[in-house]
């Protein structure tokens, strides 16, 4: 697939707010950049927003970007998007919620309580969501692929 | 130098800063520089879960890393530091007037301690900037959410029965609670069981002397003793009639109390569970709660009636027995015990799997319930859709699941009864081996022989029934697990512990600095406002602004993330929660209705109400008409979520309904928006007088219905964005302009091209709608 021609340029600013001038050259600052599909599609369908919330353009994916672009999305989204992904569980404190859980992440190592057994959610494809006591969710990409331990771990609570 | 700090700075609040940091910092701090603040910062750069501080002094801000690495920003005037939280993740942003100088960022965990962090950076740039020392730390906010503390208490009301601990495994023993109002039951119970237990024990012990006395004698050329035999077969008559009298007595009682028990368990935790937040709500499975509440409460009543009591009858029995074998003969009666070790390592081998294989099917017995309580309210979207296939699929996704589950726990299961049945015939043999070898020797005689085998065969068929009862214990336990799970659950709405009581409710609501999040959304930002008593408000803006948030808020169905809502200058943090609630009346968007009478439903706030205050308050919201039109007035049946009445018809009731209770504080949540625009004029009219004298906040999409309000509140993605009346706002030009012009053009477009109005029930339409619930 060729690039096509994005109609508009994205620059950041010495305060680390991004701008987009948009095709008519019109300037918008403080624009945010945002996934449509974070779990299922990250590098899918990225828009940019006004600071009112409004989509000014569309990335259908981020490979249509050029390269600047790209780095600059990149980063933003880096800055932006925290969902760290379970490696292992290395313990937990009981098989009773509130529960304080030992964890493996693709982010470090970290602890954090689980509330209550609904805060673990499946999606498709053997894939769940743990938000933890502060809204942070934790995700398991594909829980076959758990190392055996963990799974015996997290089958106390499914 | 740290101990310096102690001296200026506000003791109650005084930043200690723990190790390493402290050893780490040492070089760059001056040795007069005090620690103005502190805070841990849990993620690096790249978003990595990694510990560092921040550390603000009264000169400069200094971040030390993981590894000891120090950064220091010396203090300028031009500083500022910007809070701000996306998606579970904080940052500050430390800039100047040309560039941002550095971002930190750390989980919503650090979240109030950061937001303290940057009002103390506040305070002291402000000093700075204007030459003087930074005062101590103003004391009276709840260190942990900047709460203002309520007088006369020491515990923040907004933190305090947060900190959860884990329920202890030994949950059937938690059941004592339940159980302890009915002790003199318990024992009565217990000791027929005793008794009873007792009784059953005789038979066995006559065949000895029938055989050593009788059987034998004769076999060796004796005549048998009648007399000897009639006392004997009296003996077992009588026994087995005791038995059976004591046995139907414990059993009627033991009964009679476990049901109790069960009611009270299962009243107690609903009320419980009434007790709990939106939040709680929001988060559990309506299925789940029920298939909790109902059947798990059920089996725990089960397994105390049945399964309870025959397990202290079996170990009863078995001490019984152990103690009558030893007295007949201690050598035989080791021999017997031989397997029962095997049998206790094999319920302790097999009892940790079954529990969590029962836990397990009872958590996937409430996505079956879930499944059905989505689906069967949800009928009419499954069947708009034509998606009866796919439902019916994920039912049977969840049934299939529940298969698995239960399969796996039988495969341990079925293992278990089989195994322990053979090793007590094993033990059957060494005891007949044993015997023989005994009586070959002299040593016993074919009586004791043929006792202990009797009282063996009972004895091994109660181990037998005991390793039944592993099951049903594990399976009691877990579900007492669940049941307990929602008793331990303390409201996200607490009670405070030292209650302040209002008195005369002035109707002054102050809301100051609040901020809320579902989860880790943050949904208001930084909402300031103060509403006189008497006055009305407005609240508008697009949707999803959080007007319906600020409103919750208000009535406490949800507590503030950050700041105080404050009754009258009172937090409502600390008062009482069904208090504080007597004076808000609210009218909500979806409006509920109750299985009851329109009667019932009205006078739901206040149940006492007359039939004439009753008639009154729907008079007053324009139900009255339509209400006399129904077949049976005032007393017909409405059904679950008011099937039956249209929308606009159940917005009446609901506000008749907020009306009856004559709150100080009334809140329309968009009261009016599911009735057509004459009937809107109309219960507004009534609106008019009711409001007068009361706070009211009134929501509101039709800008129209807001002309009699005081002061307009413009939200816009959870913040206010502009406050003043009608023509002020107007005048400005902002957003209420811009929302006021485009409902404008769109009223006019509809005076020409009339939409279809919501008609008026006739007593035609009117009665039809009601006769579903009728039925
Ligand atoms: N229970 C909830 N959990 C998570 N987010 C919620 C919840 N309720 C509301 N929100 C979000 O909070 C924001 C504000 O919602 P709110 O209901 O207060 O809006 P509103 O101003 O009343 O809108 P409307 O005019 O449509 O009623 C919305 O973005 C919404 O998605
Ligand atoms: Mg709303």
């Amino acid at each position: 697939m060729t690039t096509p021609a994005m109609d508009f340029t994205l620059t950041r600013d010495a305060f680390g707010h991004l701008s987009l001038t948009d095709a008519a050259g019109e300037r918008h600052d403080h624009v945010q950049v945002v996934r449509a599909f974070p779990i299922a599609a990250p590098d899918e369908g990225i828009s940019v927003l006004s600071a009112e919330g409004h989509e000014l353009a569309w990335i259908t994916h981020l490979n249509q970007t050029d390269p600047a672009t790209r780095q600059l999305i990149d980063e933003t989204l880096a800055a932006r998007d925290f969902m760290p992904v379970l490696k292992r569980l290395k313990s937990v404190s009981s098989f009773a919620t509130p529960s304080t859980w030992d964890v493996d992440t693709d982010r470090g190592p970290t602890r954090f309580v689980l509330r209550g057994e609904e805060n673990i959610r499946r999606l498709p494809d053997e894939m769940l969501m743990i938000a933890d006591e502060h809204g942070i969710q934790y995700l398991i990409r594909h829980l076959p692929a758990l190392d055996a331990h963990s799974r015996k771990l997290l089958d106390r609570f499914l | 130098m740290l101990t310096n700090t102690m001296a200026t700075a506000d003791t109650a609040s005084t930043p200690l800063l723990p190790d390493p940091w402290h050893t780490y910092l040492q070089s760059a701090l001056a040795p007069d520089e005090s620690i103005e603040a502190w805070l841990t910062l849990d993620l690096d750069d790249t978003l990595r879960f990694s510990d560092s501080v921040l550390v603000l002094t009264g000169r400069q801000l200094i971040a030390c890393a993981t590894d000891g690495q120090i950064a220091a920003w010396p203090l300028d005037a031009t500083f500022e530091l910007h809070a701000h939280d996306h998606a579970g993740v904080g940052s500050l942003t430390l800039q100047d007037d040309t560039a941002r100088r550095a971002i930190w960022r750390f989980t919503l965990t650090q979240n109030p301690a950061a937001l303290r962090f940057s009002r103390r950076f506040d305070q002291v740039l402000d000093a700075l900037r204007e030459g003087r020392e930074a005062g101590p730390v103003p004391a009276v906010l709840c260190a942990q959410c900047q709460a203002p503390l309520p007088p006369d208490e020491d515990d923040c009301p907004a933190c305090s029965g947060s900190i959860d601990q884990p329920p202890s495994t030994w949950t059937l023993f938690r059941l004592w609670r339940f159980a302890r109002p009915y002790k003199g039951q318990l024992l009565l119970g217990f000791l027929l069981t005793l008794a009873a237990t007792g009784a059953t024990l005789v038979p066995p012990y006559l065949t000895m002397p029938l055989m050593d006395n009788v059987l034998i004698p004769y076999q060796n050329g004796q005549q048998i003793d009648t007399s000897l035999v009639v006392l004997y077969l009296g003996g077992l008559l009588g026994s087995a009639v005791v038995a059976w009298g004591l046995g139907w007595a414990r059993t009627y009682i033991l009964a009679l109390f476990s049901e109790r028990i069960g009611a009270d368990l299962r009243t107690t935790t609903y009320d419980h569970l009434l007790r709990q937040s939106l939040e709680y709500f929001g988060n559990k499975r309506t299925g789940d709660l029920m298939a909790r509440i109902s059947s798990e409460t059920d089996r725990i009543c089960v397994f105390l009636s049945l399964h309870a009591l025959d397990f202290a009858t079996d170990v009863l029995m078995i001490i019984m027995t152990a103690i009558i074998l030893a007295s007949i003969n201690p050598w035989l009666a080791l021999v017997t015990l031989v397997p029962l070790p095997f049998i206790a390592w094999l319920i302790h081998l097999v009892r940790d799997r079954l529990r969590t294989g029962f836990d397990k099917t009872g958590r996937v017995w409430g996505e079956i319930t879930s499944v059905l309580a989505d689906t069967i309210p949800g009928i009419r979207v499954v069947k708009a859709f034509a998606q009866e296939k796919r439902e019916s699929q994920r039912f049977r996704e969840a049934n299939r699941v529940n298969l698995e589950a239960n399969d796996k726990l039988n495969r341990v299961w079925s293992v278990f009864s089989p195994t322990v049945a053979l090793l007590t015939e094993v033990g059957l043999l060494v005891v007949w081996a044993f015997g023989i070898w005994q009586v070959a020797n002299n040593d016993i005689t074919v009586g004791v022989l043929t006792a202990f085998l009797a009282y063996i065969g009972r004895f091994y068929g109660r181990l037998d029934s005991m390793s039944r009862i592993v099951s049903v214990t594990q399976k009691a336990a877990a579900g007492a697990k669940r049941v307990f799970d929602i008793l331990d659950h303390a409201s996200s709405v607490p009670e405070p512990t030292n209650p302040v009581h209002l008195k005369g409710v002035q109707g002054q609501i102050t809301l100051a600095n609040v901020g809320f999040r579902y989860g880790n959304r943050a949904v208001l930002r930084d909402v300031d406002l103060v509403i006189q008593p008497g006055e009305m408000v407005g609240l508008v803006g697009h949707s999803g602004s959080g007007k319906s948030t600020l409103v919750n808020l208000m009535c406490r169905f949800y507590d503030v993330s950050e700041g105080a809502i404050r009754i009258d200058g009172t937090d409502v943090r600390s008062v009482p929660v069904a208090e504080y609630r007597q004076h808000i009346g609210l009218v909500l968007q979806e409006p509920f209705l109750f299985f009851g009478t329109i009667a019932e439903n009205i006078a739901y706030g206040r149940p006492d109400a007359s039939r004439d205050e009753i008639v009154a308050a729907a008079r007053a919201a324009h139900a009255h008409e339509f209400i006399l039109r129904l077949p049976q007035g005032y007393d017909s049946l409405v059904g679950e979520r008011g099937q039956g009445l249209s929308g606009g018809e159940r917005q009446r009731i609901s506000i008749a309904r907020a009306l009856l209770i004559d709150p100080k504080i009334l809140i329309l949540d968009e009261a009016t928006s599911s009735v057509d625009t004459e009937t809107e004029k109309e219960i507004q009219k009534a609106l008019d007088n009711l409001v007068r004298g009361r706070t009211t906040i009134a929501i509101a999409h039709r800008l129209s219905t807001l002309r009699k309000a005081n002061r307009l509140v413009v939200m816009d993605r959870g913040r206010i964005v502009e406050e003043g009346d009608h023509d002020t706002l107007i005048e400005r030009g902002g957003f209420y302009w811009r929302l006021y012009e485009a409902q404008q053009r769109q009223v006019e477009g509809e005076v020409l091209t009339p939409t279809i109005t919501p008609a008026m029930p006739s007593a035609h339409t009117a009665g039809i709608a009601a006769e579903p619930a009728l039925k």
